[in-house]
C-alpha cells in the first residue's frame, strides 16, 4: 500500500485509512483513466435510476385503466426517465469510453487538458444531482413542483409559467445546461487531444477509427449543444424576466422552440451513435480477425453522417404544418443521411466477410447490434416519409424506433464497449457464461417489449398517455410490452453479477487478451498512470498488427 | 345517431396493390385480433366502451387512404431491404465463424474493394431516389392550405383537455366530438378543419380518416377529410400537453348527408324549456358554472369549458373520460377531480341535492 506521498505505511493504517485516501484520490483526479471509470459508473448508475423509471411507466400500462400511478407521476416519471437516458446515461458513457481510449489509441500520456476534463466530469455530475434534486427540493407552488413533467424535449408553451407553475421546469433548464457546460468542455479536450497530441507516424489517415468517430463527434457536440443552451437560456428569460420568446399569450412563437430544441436534438441521436459506431468499428475487425473493410469509406461516411445530421432537424415537425417544400427538403435529406449510415453497415459486413469470426461476447453484441440496427433505419426511413410520418409521429411507433436506435444501436454498443475493454480497464476478463446470460436474455426481453410497440403505433396509441380505455386494440400488447421489461430487468441483473463477481475472481486477462491491433493493448492491464512507458511510433492502422507479423506488415499495403 | 360499425375501409382508385395490402392486413390483423381478443372483458364502470380500432391500415377517407398506399409502398422496400441485408448478416456469420483449430491461423488481410463501395452506395441512393419521389408526389397531393368550395369548415380548438369545434356556417359550437357529412359521388363534400389552440400545443389525430396535424397556439393549422363512410372513428390528442394529456379523445362520427342536416337542425333548434327543473336552471345560472360554461337559453355564456348546449345529444363528458349518464353527470359535478385528476373544472362543492337539480337541468339539454 502506498500512502500519496510515496511511503509504505503499515499494513493496519493502511486498512484503516485506505477508503478515505482512495475516496480522495478518485476526487481530486486528473487521470483521463479514472475519469473516464468515474464518466462510465456514474452513468450506468443513472442507467440503473433511469431504468427503474421505464418500468414503473410499464407496469402502469401493463392494464387498461390503470390506477397504479396517477397522471402528474407519471409524466414526471416519463420526463425524467428520456431526459436522464439522453443527458446523463448516453453522453456519459460515452464520454468516458473516449475519454480512457482516445490518449491510449493515439498513444498520448493524457487528454490535451486534463483538469478542464475533471471540471467537465464534475460538472456533468453535479448537473445530473441538481436535475435529480427536483424530486425532493423542486416544491413549487401549491406542491405543484417536484420532478419536471413537460417531456423530454419540453415544447412551449407547456414550459411557460402560465403552464408550469412552481420551478420544476427551472430543474430541467439547469440540470441539463449546466451538464451541457461540462459535455462542451469534454468535447473541446477530445478534438484538441486528436488532433495535437497523436503519437509519431500517426496522421489523421492512421488513426484508429475509434478516434475518427469521436473526433467528429467532439465536433458535433460543440456544434449542436450551444443551440440548446441558448434557447434554455432564452427560456429562463421568458420564465424569470417576462420575456417573450416562446410566450405565445404575448405573441412568442411555440415552433421557435421546436426549431431551437431540434437543432439541437437531431445531431444529438449522431453525437449519441457515433460513438457506438466507434465501439462497432473497433471490435468487428478484431474478433473477424481482418482489417476494417474500407476504411477510408468509414471516414468519408462518418464526416457525412456529421455534416448532413446539421440538416435533419425538421423531420421531428414534419406534423407542425410546414409547408410543403420545407417538408420535402427535410425527407430528402433525413432519406440522405440513410445512405452514408447504410455503408458503414456495409462495411461491418464487408468486414466479418471472409473473416474467422469468433462470437466472443464483444462481437456477439455488436452482431445483434446490426440486426437491431438495420430495423431501427428501416423504420427510420418509415418516419422520413412525409405522409406516413403525418401517422406514425408521436405514437408509440416513434417510441420503439427510436428505443431501437438508442438500446439496440446506443446500448448494446456500450455492453460491447464493456465487454471488450473492461479487460483492458481492471485486468479481469468478464465472465463469457453470465456474458451470455446477459446477452440472451436482454436481447429477448429487448425485441418482446420494443418490437410489440410497433404494433400499438400502428393501431393509433399516442405515446405519453398515462393511460387507455380497453377494447381499441391495445390492451394485449402492452401486456406484451410491459412483460419484456421483466426480461430485460433480469438481464441487467445478469450483467451487474457479472462485473462484481469478475472484479473480484475474473480470469487474470493479460496485456493483450483479445489478439488486438491498437495501441492501449501494447500497454499493462490497467494501464500506468503514464500509459506509455515510451511513447509509441506507428507506421499503420494496426501497430500491433505490424509488430505480431513482422514478415507481413499493414504499412506495405495502406 | 347512426353508429354503423366499421365496414371495409374507402375503396380509393389505388386499390391495385390488393395482394400487399392483404400482407400488411395480415401482420397488423394479427396484432388486432389478439388484442382485441382482451379487450372483451368486462368495461370498467362509467368508462365509454369502445368498440373500434384506429387501425391506420384500414383508412375510410381519402388522405388516411392515400398514406396507406405509400406506406405499403414503403413497407414494401423496407421489408425487402430487411430480409436482403438481416440474410447477408446471419449467412456471414454462420459461413465465416471461426471454428476449431482457426485459433492461430488469420483469414487473408483484405482492406477494402473500391467497386464493392461503389456498388452498395449506388444501389441505396437508387432506393431513396424512389422513396424521395413517391413521398414528394404525395405530399403534393395531400397539400390543401385552402378549402374547397363544396367543404364543410369546421373550427377545431385545442383545450386542455378537451376540443371544441365551431360550425360558422351554422352557428354551431361543441365539443369534442366531431359530426361531418360523408361525401358522396354526386355531392362531394369534403371536410376542411381550422386548428388553434387557447393554451398549449396538441395534436388530432383520428388515424383511418387522416394524419395528425398538431394544433398550435398562435398558429393556424389545416386539416381536411374526405370520407363516403358513415360511422364513429376514434382519435385523441397526440401532442403531449400536460397532465391529462390521455383524456383528451376525439370522437369522430361521419352521417349520411340527410343524417348530417337533420343533426345540424338538432343542433340549431334552441332548447326546451322544461318547467319542472326551473329550480335546477336558476341553481346553474346562479352558481359559478356560468363562468366557463354557455348553455344556449340561459345566461351562461362562459367559453373555458365546454358548452353544455345541446349536452344531451354527446355520448361522453370530460372528453371521453366517462359515458355520458345522469350517474355519471353527477359523479362529475360532484367531484370531477376524481374522474379526471387535474382537470380545470373545480369541485363546486354542491349540497347533493343540489346537484341532483342542475343534473335533472343537463338531462333535458338534448
Amino acid at each position: 500500500m502506498t500512502a500519496i506521498d510515496g511511503s509504505v505505511l503499515p499494513a493496519e493504517a493502511a486498512a484503516r485509512t485506505s477508503f478515505w485516501i482512495r475516496a480522495h484520490e478518485w476526487a481530486t483526479t486528473v487521470d483521463h483513466k479514472r475519469l473516464g471509470l468515474l464518466y462510465i459508473s456514474s452513468g450506468l448508475v443513472f442507467f440503473l435510476i433511469a431504468g427503474l423509471e421505464a418500468s414503473a411507466i410499464r407496469a402502469q400500462l401493463a392494464f387498461a385503466n390503470n390506477d397504479l400511478i396517477g397522471p402528474n407521476t407519471f409524466n414526471r416519471l416519463m420526463t425524467v426517465h428520456g431526459t436522464t437516458m439522453v443527458f446523463f446515461v448516453g453522453m456519459p458513457i460515452f464520454f468516458g469510453f473516449g475519454n480512457y481510449l482516445i490518449p491510449l489509441m493515439i498513444g498520448a500520456r493524457d487528454l490535451a487538458f486534463p483538469r478542464l476534463n475533471a471540471f467537465g466530469y464534475w460538472l456533468f455530475l453535479f448537473g445530473g444531482l441538481l436535475f435529480y434534486f427536483s424530486w425532493i427540493g423542486g416544491d413549487g407552488l401549491y406542491g405543484t413542483g417536484t420532478a419536471p413533467d413537460v417531456g423530454w424535449f419540453a415544447y412551449s408553451p407547456l414550459t411557460s409559467p402560465a403552464f408550469s407553475p412552481g420551478n420544476s421546469t427551472d430543474y430541467w433548464i439547469l440540470g441539463i445546461m449546466v451538464a451541457g457546460f461540462g459535455s462542451t468542455a469534454t468535447a473541446l479536450n477530445f478534438v484538441a487531444t486528436i488532433l495535437c497530441m497523436r503519437c509519431p507516424g500517426m496522421t489523421l489517415g492512421k488513426m484508429p477509427l475509434f478516434v475518427w468517430m469521436m473526433l467528429v463527434n467532439g465536433f458535433l457536440v460543440l456544434v449542436a449543444l450551444t443551440p440548446l443552451t441558448a434557447a434554455q437560456v432564452m427560456l429562463l428569460f421568458d420564465r424569470f424576466l417576462d420575456s417573450h420568446f416562446f410566450d405565445t399569450q404575448a405573441g412568442g412563437s411555440a415552433v421557435l422552440w421546436q426549431h431551437f430544441f431540434w437543432v439541437f436534438g437531431h445531431p444529438e441521436v449522431y453525437i449519441l451513435i457515433l460513438p457506438a459506431f466507434a465501439v462497432a468499428s473497433e471490435v468487428t475487425p478484431v474478433f473477424s480477425r481482418k482489417p476494417i473493410f474500407g476504411y477510408e469509406i468509414m471516414v468519408a461516411a462518418t464526416t457525412g453522417i456529421g455534416f448532413i445530421s446539421l440538416g435533419v432537424w425538421a423531420h421531428h415537425m414534419f406534423t407542425v404544418g410546414l409547408s410543403g417544400p420545407v417538408n420535402t427538403f427535410f425527407t430528402a435529406s433525413t432519406m440522405a443521411i440513410a445512405v452514408p449510415t447504410g455503408i458503414k453497415i456495409f462495411n461491418w459486413l464487408g468486414t466479418m466477410w471472409g473473416g474467422r469470426i469468433r462470437l466472443r461476447m464483444p462481437m456477439l453484441w455488436v452482431c445483434a447490434f446490426l440486426f437491431e440496427f438495420v430495423i431501427a433505419g428501416l423504420t427510420g426511413v418509415m418516419l422520413a416519409v412525409v405522409p406516413f410520418d403525418w401517422q406514425l409521429s408521436d405514437s408509440y411507433f416513434v417510441v420503439a424506433h427510436f428505443h431501437f436506435v438508442l438500446i439496440g444501436g446506443l446500448l448494446y454498443n456500450i455492453f460491447a464497449g464493456i465487454y471488450y475493454w473492461f479487460p483492458k480497464a481492471t485486468g479481469k476478463m468478464l465472465s463469457e457464461r453470465l456474458g451470455r446470460w446477459h446477452f440472451w436474455v436482454f436481447v429477448a426481453g429487448f425485441n418482446v417489449t420494443f418490437g410489440t410497440m410497433h404494433f400499438q403505433g400502428l393501431l393509433g396509441m399516442p405515446r405519453r398517455i398515462y393511460t387507455y380505455d380497453p377494447g381499441r386494440g391495445w390492451d394485449l400488447l402492452n401486456l406484451i410490452t410491459s412483460l419484456g421489461v421483466i426480461l430485460q430487468a433480469i438481464g441487467i441483473l445478469f450483467f451487474l453479477v457479472n462485473v462484481l463477481w469478475s472484479l473480484r475472481r475474473g480470469e487474470d486477462a493479460g496485456q493483450d487478451p483479445w489478439d488486438a491491433w491498437t495501441l492501449e493493448w501494447s500497454t499493462t492491464s490497467p494501464p500506468p498512470a503514464y500509459n506509455f512507458e515510451k511513447i509509441p511510433v506507428v507506421q499503420s492502422r494496426r501497430p500491433l498488427w505490424d509488430l505480431k507479423h513482422p514478415n507481413d506488415p499493414d504499412w506495405r499495403y495502406e | 345517431m347512426d353508429r354503423i360499425a366499421s365496414a371495409a375501409g374507402f375503396r380509393s382508385a389505388a386499390s391495385r396493390r390488393r395482394g400487399l395490402a392483404k400482407a400488411m392486413g395480415l401482420l397488423a390483423g394479427a396484432a388486432v385480433l389478439c388484442a382485441t381478443g382482451v379487450a372483451m372483458a368486462e368495461p370498467t364502470t362509467g368508462r365509454p366502451v369502445f368498440d373500434q380500432v384506429s387501425n391506420m391500415f384500414q383508412p375510410v377517407s381519402v388522405p388516411a387512404a392515400k398514406i396507406r398506399d405509400l406506406a405499403l409502398l414503403v413497407l414494401a422496400i423496407c421489408g425487402g431491404i430487411f430480409v436482403v441485408v438481416g440474410g447477408l448478416i446471419a449467412y456471414t456469420l454462420i459461413r465465416f465463424r471461426a471454428r476449431p483449430g482457426d485459433e492461430h491461423r488469420e483469414p487473408p488481410q483484405v482492406y477494402g474493394s473500391s467497386n464493392i463501395e461503389a456498388a452498395w452506395t449506388i444501389v441505396p441512393v437508387i432506393i431513396v431516389v424512389v422513396l424521395f419521389l413517391a413521398t414528394a408526389r404525395t405530399i403534393n397531393e395531400l397539400e390543401l392550405k385552402e378549402p374547397p368550395e363544396s367543404a364543410l369548415q369546421v373550427t377545431v380548438v385545442g383545450h386542455r383537455w378537451w376540443w371544441e369545434f365551431q360550425y360558422p356556417e351554422y352557428g354551431i359550437v361543441t365539443a369534442n366530438e366531431l359530426h361531418v357529412p360523408a361525401s358522396t359521388p354526386d355531392a362531394p363534400r369534403p371536410t376542411f378543419l381550422w386548428l388553434e389552440s387557447v393554451d398549449v400545443a396538441h395534436s388530432f389525430w383520428v388515424p383511418r380518416l387522416a394524419g395528425k396535424t398538431d394544433v398550435i397556439p398562435n398558429r393556424r393549422n389545416t386539416l381536411w377529410l374526405e370520407t363516403a363512410q358513415p360511422g364513429l372513428y376514434l382519435g385523441q390528442c397526440a401532442e403531449y400537453c400536460g397532465t391529462q394529456h390521455a383524456h383528451m379523445l376525439l370522437r369522430v362520427y361521419v352521417h349520411t348527408p340527410e343524417d348530417f342536416a337533420r343533426w345540424v337542425e338538432e343542433q340549431k333548434a334552441p332548447e326546451a324549456e322544461v318547467a319542472s327543473v326551473a329550480a335546477g336552471r336558476d341553481l346553474f345560472q346562479r352558481t359559478a358554472c356560468i363562468n366557463c360554461h354557455a348553455a344556449s337559453g340561459t345566461v351562461a355564456d362562459g367559453t373555458f369549458g365546454p358548452s353544455l348546449s345541446h349536452l344531451m345529444s354527446r355520448e361522453t363528458i370530460g372528453a371521453g373520460v366517462a359515458m355520458n349518464t345522469p350517474d355519471n353527470l353527477r359523479a362529475w359535478i360532484r367531484d370531477p377531480q376524481t374522474m379526471k385528476p387535474g382537470v380545470r373544472m373545480p369541485d363546486m362543492k354542491l349540497a347533493d341535492h343540489e346537484v341532483d337539480a342542475i343534473v335533472d337541468y343537463l338531462v333535458t339539454l338534448r
